[in-house]
């Protein structure tokens, strides 16, 4: 109850004038300890703003608690193994990296969370590609509007030849994966 | 090519033909087509894959598309899709080509075009290609190698042109067959006005699948023929294909499913290098485009619908121009003439159009024209590679020759004669090359019995052979009468007046 009506109060008031200590339990991201409150006005009102910009009253669409129920393993098709070559191949086709053993543990878990879908008894259902697909396809009339732009298109590459862009002779086989850990060793991700 | 033997192997031919359409701008964007332009200056935002940009289908393609298909006896699918296929390639900036792979705008239909055949290759002889699926995609920028330093310079003026891609059944079975359907195809795509189908230029594309097997047993491996730049080198690079794998198979090695590149110069199919094993090109729906809908008539059309957001296959099909097919057969019927000649004259560009322009300006029947220009007037062209349009001999000197023969004044041998004066020199009209060269028929009745008498005169047991019997021995006197005459005796008055005499 005593959470409820914190809600209400932080909808125009500062978290100083109310002089409540409180924590909101909502997540770690909005858990506030009292000392923060008395922290700066600005950090309080940036709170205020954040609190704003949420529903003013608990939207009965979104339920009060999680309602959703794992799926049994037992339901689910059997988990799916993915051989290294075929991580070899996506990382050649995808021009993406898996890099270690927690990249490819990150895809199985993926894969295991979209496996769910398969609960879903689709059958006589058609197929559907988008949200958006039974929307009408604007077709464009046969006129010029756009182009003789080589200028400034040419200016975002780094290396041009006369108005044409410069790229290597054919496709440069993919680094293999000691060499890719090599160049990638600083990379942040 | 008919094979008796059944172990003799034969080629299995099918094509994929990319045809550009001939739009104003391209087929998701609203830059300009153009052939030649400045490097990367018919390029947008959109066709440089610039992150925010979003493509926008252009109607005239959807049309284009439609109306192909129904040319070529498709289905037109109300409903089609677009989808993503991805490769990487520098001259393909988005890493994925947009087309039509799940379901194409057309599908099911027919060509049928025509070879020549019969022992004198006058036989006109139908054939069908059964046309799998029509579909739109977009074209690839171009890429210019440059070996010196080890660089590709990339134009993206090409990238996100309009294309149909038509992909054909393994039908055909030699290069004769598969030129002549492409011939067909270039020549309905240039009637419908979808295509301008100049194979040099890269309005039309196409690439041969190649594979031999013996009749009646499964197909065999296939390999991809690419980089044919005309119509003459689809014909040889399939020949020389399906020989290699012939002499491949009969020594005992195995075809491999390779991409081959045509080489002009030797005549000689390739392997390509840079051919990283089968592709995997991860299909998948294109999420910006919802799908194509085209309409049946203007029955079924959404109330309220704007016209210019509408295409209706009705309204289309109504508004196709005549094809090929039906051009010869109405020449066959308007003129009489044969079909192999009809075949021929809409083969030629601009030599039906030369034909009729003929015709109205001579009385003579179309059947004695007829092989003046698909003989005489095509055979010189051909001899010195020029086109109906860069002849020396206009239709209408064509025709004042034709009459002057009609009328009497000079032989049919002084007739082509005189043809081939007047190509060596345009301008001099028919007329005048009779005049000053003195080839007029000689009609004097007097010159021609003097000349006959001495003749007759002086080939006794010829007039003897023939007052017993033998009416063939005339010719030979005609003949020498023409001698004499230098060809330029009525042959019809020389008969009547040697009959006489010899009677």
């Amino acid at each position: 109850m005593l959470k409820v009506s914190a809600f209400h109060a932080l909808r125009s008031v500062s978290l100083e004038s109310i002089g409540i200590s409180f924590a909101l339990l909502t997540n770690n991201v909005y858990s506030v300890s009292t000392k923060r409150c008395r922290l700066r006005g600005l950090q309080s009102r940036t709170l205020d703003v954040i609190r704003l910009f949420s529903s003013n009253q608990h939207n009965p669409k979104v339920p009060k608690v999680p309602t959703w129920e794992s799926v049994a393993e037992e339901q689910l098709p059997p988990p799916t193994k993915i051989p290294v070559d075929l991580v070899d191949k996506l990382e050649r086709l995808a021009l993406v990296d898996f890099r270690t053993k927690q990249g490819l543990e990150c895809l199985e878990k993926a894969i295991r969370f979209a496996d769910q879908l398969h609960v879903v008894d689709t059958s006589g259902v058609e197929p559907m590609d988008s949200v958006l697909e039974d929307r009408a396809l604007y077709l464009r009339d046969d006129t010029v509007t756009e182009g003789d732009c080589a200028e400034e298109l040419l200016k975002l590459s780094k290396n041009t030849v006369e108005e044409y862009f410069v790229a290597p002779p054919g496709n440069i086989p993919l680094p293999k994966r000691e060499e890719r850990a090599a160049i990638l060793r600083h990379s942040e991700f | 090519m008919y094979h008796r033997d059944p172990q003799q192997l034969v080629g299995v031919v099918g094509l994929e033909i990319h045809a550009q359409i001939s739009s104003n701008t391209k087929l998701f964007s609203g830059s300009s087509v153009q052939f030649l332009a400045p490097p990367n200056s018919l390029v947008s935002f959109f066709d440089a894959s610039l992150p925010g940009t979003l493509p926008v289908l252009n109607r005239r393609c959807v049309e284009a598309a439609v109306m192909t298909g129904l040319a070529l006896n498709c289905t037109i699918n109300r409903r089609s899709l677009f989808d993503r296929k991805h490769y990487f390639y520098a001259d393909l900036p988005a890493g994925y080509q947009i087309t039509q792979q799940r379901r194409p705008v057309a599908v099911d239909g027919m060509l049928t075009y025509s070879v020549l055949g019969g022992k004198k290759r006058n036989q006109v002889i139908r054939k069908n290609v059964h046309i799998k699926q029509i579909q739109l995609e977009q074209d690839s920028g171009k890429s210019l190698h440059d070996d010196v330093h080890s660089q590709t310079l990339i134009d993206l003026n090409r990238a996100g042109v309009g294309l149909m891609e038509l992909v054909m059944e393994p039908d055909m079975s030699c290069g004769e067959e598969a030129a002549a359907a492409v011939r067909e195809l270039q020549l309905i795509l240039q009637a419908l006005g979808t295509c301008q189908g100049n194979m040099s230029e890269g309005q039309l594309r196409v690439d041969a699948n190649v594979s031999v097997h013996k009749p009646g047993e499964p197909l065999g491996i296939r390999t991809e023929v690419k980089n044919i730049n005309s119509i003459r080198y689809l014909a040889r690079a399939i020949d020389f294909e399906i020989q290699r794998q012939t002499d491949v198979v009969q020594r005992g090695g195995t075809v491999q499913n390779e991409t081959r590149a045509y080489d002009s110069k030797s005549g000689e199919t390739v392997a390509m290098r840079d051919k990283e094993g089968l592709q995997d090109y991860r299909f998948m729906p294109e999420p910006n485009l919802p799908p194509l809908i085209v309409f049946e008539d203007n029955a079924s059309l959404p109330a309220g619908i704007d016209a210019c957001q509408a295409v209706v296959v009705q309204t289309i099909k109504e508004g196709l121009p005549e094809l090929p097919s039906i051009k010869r057969d109405r020449l066959v019927q308007l003129y009489g003439i044969l079909p192999e000649h009809s075949f021929t004259l809409v083969n030629e560009d601009g030599l039906m159009e030369y034909f009729e322009e003929v015709m109205k300006s001579t009385k003579r029947e179309p059947r004695k024209v007829i092989g003046w220009v698909t003989n005489e007037l095509l055979g010189l062209l051909k001899q010195q590679e020029l086109s109906v349009s860069q002849s020396p001999v206009v239709p209408a000197a064509l025709a004042e020759l034709l009459e002057l023969q009609e009328a009497g004044h000079i032989s049919s041998s002084v007739s082509k004669q005189v043809f081939q004066e007047m190509w060596r020199s345009p301008g001099r009209t028919a007329a005048q090359i009779i005049r000053e060269q003195d080839l007029g028929l000689v009609s004097d009745a007097a010159e021609l019995h003097r000349i006959c008498q001495k003749v007759v005169d002086s080939h006794p047991e010829e007039v003897c052979a023939i007052r017993s019997g033998n009416k063939k021995v005339l010719n030979k006197l005609m003949g020498l009468v023409q001698k004499e005459t230098k060809g330029r005796a009525d042959p019809v008055l020389v008969r009547e007046i040697l009959e006489e005499k010899t009677s």
